[in-house]
């Protein structure tokens, strides 16, 4: 093509679908991209099994039975693996953006990282109380 | 769509919401409902029909249901938006953008009828 005046030429390089496969940097950023797909899957699982509870007593057995074939459980296994491959990636992310000061000192990212998985553990243990308690 | 005015600051609201409900909320309710419960590893009582039902009919745990699954899936429409155009379907951007977020809305929409029947 000719070059236009009005339009600046604009280099783009070619890359191979694979280039994530080239560097180990580059597939644990793919990977974590990856986190979101398996969370999604949870989610539309999750959320027809709540469907089967609208549908009657034998409709939540037999699909809680589906979810105890091998099949479900290593998928779900993989699945909680890259759930949380996602909440520690962004713990570590977030407190690298955000800035959370104290008095006028900035809180070393670290810290807030470690404050973030603090809170997680403590939302969980949460969950599991009141779906014990409840 | 013009240059100037884009969605883009809403999808991105959506996707760090979405993120931050998933990193927090996502893992133990995987492990509860699809690790857990199917292994038999929590007492009957607690996952039987009329428990659940209970559970999640109660107004406020549907509420939190629908957040906690209505917003990782803008996480995931914005995150697999970018997959797909890093693995090289940059010429179809706006095919991929309304794929993505129409999915995540479809999920929405799809959650509150579902918590609506419970």
């Amino acid at each position: 093509m000719a070059p236009h005046p009005d339009k600046p030429q604009v280099y783009h390089p070619k890359m191979a679908p694979t280039w994530w496969l080239k560097n180990p940097r580059y597939f644990l950023f793919m990977m974590r991209e990856l986190t979101s797909v398996f969370i999604a899957i949870f989610l539309v699982v999750f959320l027809i099994q709540i469907f089967k509870l609208s549908q009657g007593p034998e409709a939540y057995a037999s699909f809680l039975e589906k979810l105890r074939s091998p099949g479900w459980i290593a998928f779900h296994v993989v699945a909680l693996l890259f759930a949380l491959y996602h909440s520690f990636t962004w713990f570590d992310l977030t407190s690298k953006v955000q800035i959370v000061q104290l008095g006028k000192r900035r809180m070393p990212p670290r810290l807030v990282t470690a404050a973030s998985i603090g809170v997680w553990v403590i939302l969980s243990l949460a969950v599991l109380l009141l779906f014990f308690l409840l | 769509m013009s240059e100037r005015k884009t969605a883009e600051p809403l999808w991105w609201a959506l996707f760090s919401a979405g993120g931050v409900v998933a990193a927090f909320l996502v893992p133990i309710h995987l492990f509860l409902h699809s690790l857990a419960a199917p292994l038999g590893w929590i007492p009957d009582r607690l996952i039987s029909y009329d428990r659940m039902v209970a559970l999640f009919g109660h107004p406020l745990v549907k509420v939190y249901l629908f957040f906690v699954i209505a917003l990782p899936l803008y996480h995931w429409a914005h995150r697999f938006r970018f997959i797909l155009f890093d693995l090289g379907l940059k010429g179809l951007r706006k095919p991929v953008a309304v794929l993505c977020y129409g999915g995540a809305i479809l999920g929405t929409a799809g959650a509150l009828w579902v918590l609506l029947q419970v």
